[in-house]
C-alpha cells in the first residue's frame, strides 16, 4: 500500500488501528452497545410502522416496510459510526490532548494516522455492519444470500464518511463546532430517502437528494437486501468510493499542515 | 538500519531556513553535531530554536538549506530517522485515553518493536521515571514532574543513537532538574548523542560540550561554553545597584572603571578583570552603590554582549 498510495499513508497505519482497538479492549461496553444498535432501529421504525404502511416496490417486486427500511438503517448507522470514530476521537487526539504531536516522533507519518483512524472507522463499522444484516436475517427484513453483499456496502458507507469526516474534524475550532456536523448529518438522514421511496420527493429536492452519499448507499444496500442487481448499483459504489479517497487526501493534507507545518 | 557514513557527523545543516506565512522563524543557519557529543541551542524565546528542534526531529521540513540526519535526507527518508531518535517535546502530550504503562508499550508499537521487547522495557523505562507505582494510572493524573519523567522515558523507548531535548527542565523543581541532569549524563556516557535547548544558562554550561547561541532566528555564537565566555566576556563582572536614580544617565561617568559596561533597567554591569579591585575604585571615585555583586562570568554575558538583550526578556 505504501507504494500505491504513499500519500495516503503505509502499512504503518495499522499501529494506529491497533491504538484504538487497544483502547477499546478496556471500553467493551461501549464497544458492545453498538451490536445491539440494529436492534433498536429494527424494531422501532421496522415493527412499529410496518403495520401502519402497505407494501412498498423495489427493483419492481413488492415488499413490506420493514424489508424497505433496514437497509436504509444500516446505511445510517454505518453512516453515523464512521462519522463519530472520525471526528471525535480524532478531534481530541489533534486539538485537546495533541497525542497526535507525539505519534509524529515515531516512524509513523501523517499519511499513516489519517489513513489509520480510517481503517479503524471502517473496521469497527463493518462489524456492526455483520451483526445488523445478521439481525435483519433473523427478523425476515432479508431473504436473498445477495444480502450478504450489503456488508461491503456498509463498509463503502463508512468509508466515505469517515474520511469526509477526517477531513472534516481538522476544520473544527471548538466543541461548539460538532454543532456544524450535525447539521450536516441530520438532513442527510432525514432526506436521503432513507424512510420513503425518491419517487414521492418534489422533482427539485430529488434532484439535489440524489447527490446525497447516504440515498446512493441506501438505495444500493436495498436492491441487494432483496436480491435485485442492477447496472446502476456501480456508480453508486464508485460514488461511495471516490468521495472516500477525496475525504482521505483531503484530510492528510490538513494533517500534515496542522501537525507537521 | 545503520548507513556507513564516513564522518561522525550525526546532523549536518548548511543554509537551513524555516518561513511561516511570511515570518522567517530560522533565517540561514549552519551547524554539524558529531556523534557522542552533547550539543546546545541556546537563545531567548522566539529565538527559532523550537523550529530547528522540529527539523532536526524530521517533523517539519526546511523551507530552503540542506539538512541531513545521519547522512540521510529527512524529506525523503523522515520515517527511517525517526526511528533513530528520540525526541522529547518543550509540551508533554500523551494519549490520555490510555495509562503511563499503555502509554509506553503503544509508543513502542509505532516502532515496530516485538512485543517481548516492549514488555521488557516498559518495565525498566517506568523504573528509570519513578513512576512503577503509577503504572496502571491515566497520565492526566501525574504532576508536571512526573509529566516530564515519562515524556523523558518514552523518548528512550526504541534506545535512540539521538536524543532531541527541547527546554526539558522548564517548570521542574531543582532536585528534580538535577536528578535529570544524572540521568542525561549517563546516556552521554553510553554513547548518546544529545541535543538540548535551554534558556537556562547553568544547564547548557553544566550540560553542552558545545553550544551555538541563537537570536531572531540565526546563529550568533558557536563554541564550548568556557571558550564562548572567555571571547565574547571579562573574567568578572561587578553588578552594581546604584538607588533610584536613572541608571543610564550614570553609565558614561562609570565607564572609565571598566573594560565594558552593560545597563539594565535596576543595574549596571561592568565587565572587568577583577571585580574586587574595580569595587575599589567604585568606592575611591565617591559612589556609594545600594548593593555590589562579585561574579565570574557566565552564559548571561555572553548572550547579553551578542543580542543586547538578557535571555529572560
Amino acid at each position: 500500500m505504501g507504494r500505491v498510495l504513499p500519500v495516503l499513508g503505509s502499512r504503518r497505519a495499522l499501529h494506529v488501528v491497533e491504538r484504538n482497538a487497544m483502547f477499546y479492549r478496556n471500553q467493551w461496553l461501549m464497544f458492545a452497545s453498538g451490536f445491539v444498535e440494529p436492534l433498536f432501529y429494527l424494531l422501532s421504525i421496522g415493527i412499529g410502522l410496518n403495520h401502519l404502511v402497505g407494501t412498498l416496490d423495489v427493483g419492481g417486486r413488492p415488499v413490506t416496510y420493514a424489508t424497505f427500511v433496514a437497509p436504509g438503517m444500516l446505511a445510517t448507522s454505518a453512516m453515523n459510526g464512521a462519522i463519530i470514530d472520525s471526528v471525535f476521537n480524532p478531534f481530541f487526539r489533534l486539538k485537546i490532548s495533541h497525542a497526535y504531536d507525539s505519534m509524529l516522533t515515531t516512524p509513523l507519518d501523517v499519511g499513516d494516522i489519517a489513513l489509520g483512524e480510517a481503517l479503524w472507522a471502517l473496521a469497527r463499522t463493518g462489524l456492526y455492519a455483520v451483526s445488523f444484516v445478521g439481525c435483519m436475517f433473523a427478523l425476515g427484513d432479508a431473504s436473498s444470500p445477495l444480502a450478504l453483499l450489503e456488508i461491503p456496502g456498509a463498509l463503502a458507507t463508512s468509508f466515505a464518511f469517515a474520511s469526509l469526516g477526517l477531513a472534516a474534524c481538522t476544520y473544527l475550532r471548538s466543541w461548539q463546532d460538532f454543532d456544524l456536523i450535525t447539521l450536516f448529518s441530520l438532513p442527510l438522514f432525514l432526506f436521503s430517502a432513507t424512510f420513503f421511496p425518491l419517487s414521492l420527493y418534489p422533482r427539485l429536492l430529488a434532484t439535489l437528494v440524489w447527490f446525497s452519499p447516504l440515498y446512493q448507499s441506501a438505495t444500493l444496500l436495498r436492491g441487494l437486501n432483496v436480491g435485485h442487481l442492477d447496472p446502476w448499483m456501480i456508480p453508486r459504489l464508485a460514488y461511495l468510493c471516490a468521495l472516500g479517497i477525496i475525504g482521505l487526501a483531503i484530510a492528510a493534507r490538513r494533517f500534515r499542515r496542522l501537525l507537521s507545518p | 538500519m545503520t548507513t556507513l557514513d564516513a564522518s561522525d557527523d550525526v546532523v549536518r545543516a548548511r543554509g537551513v531556513t524555516k518561513r511561516f506565512g511570511d515570518f522567517d522563524a530560522v533565517r540561514g543557519i549552519d551547524f554539524t553535531i558529531r556523534r557522542g557529543e552533547s550539543f546546545g541551542f541556546l537563545g531567548p524565546n522566539g529565538a527559532g530554536k523550537t523550529s530547528t528542534m522540529r527539523m532536526v526531529s524530521a517533523v517539519s521540513t526546511p523551507t530552503s538549506g540542506s539538512l541531513d540526519i545521519f547522512g540521510l535526507d529527512p524529506a525523503s527518508r523522515g520515517s527511517e530517522i525517526r526511528g533513530r531518535l528520540g525526541v522529547v517535546p518543550q509540551e508533554d502530550t500523551f494519549d490520555l485515553d490510555l495509562s503511563l504503562r499503555l502509554n509506553l508499550e503503544m509508543f513502542g508499537r509505532y516502532f515496530d518493536l516485538p512485543r517481548r521487547v516492549i514488555k521488557e522495557r516498559t518495565g525498566e523505562l517506568l523504573e528509570f521515571a519513578h513512576l512503577s507505582d503509577r503504572a496502571e494510572d491515566k497520565v492526566d493524573n501525574l504532576s508536571g514532574g512526573m509529566k516530564r519523567r515519562l515524556t523523558i522515558a518514552r523518548a528512550l523507548m526504541n534506545r535512540p543513537e539521538l536524543l532531541i531535548l527541547d527546554e526539558p527542565t522548564t517548570g521542574l523543581d531543582p532536585q528534580a532538574r538535577h536528578l535529570l541532569w544524572e540521568r542525561l549524563y549517563r546516556l552521554k556516557r553510553e554513547g548518546v548523542t544529545l541535543i538540548i535547548t535551554t534558556h537556562y544558562m547553568d544547564e547548557a554550561e553544566q550540560l553542552c560540550d558545545r553550544l551555538v547561541v541563537m537570536d531572531h532566528g540565526r546563529i550568533v555564537a558557536e563554541g564550548a561554553p568556557a571558550d564562548l565566555i572567555t571571547t565574547h566576556a571579562s573574567r568578572e563582572v561587578l553588578e552594581l545597584r546604584l538607588g533610584a536614580e536613572d541608571h543610564a544617565a550614570l553609565a558614561p561617568r562609570l565607564a572609565d572603571l571598566a573594560e565594558r559596561i552593560e545597563v539594565l533597567a535596576d543595574r549596571v554591569l561592568l565587565y572587568v578583570d577583577s571585580a574586587d579591585d574595580t569595587l575599589a575604585s567604585v568606592h575611591r571615585a565617591g559612589w556609594r552603590p545600594e548593593r555590589a555583586l562579585q561574579r565570574r562570568s557566565s552564559l548571561e554575558d555572553v548572550f547579553l554582549r551578542l543580542t543586547g538583550r538578557t535571555l529572560d526578556e
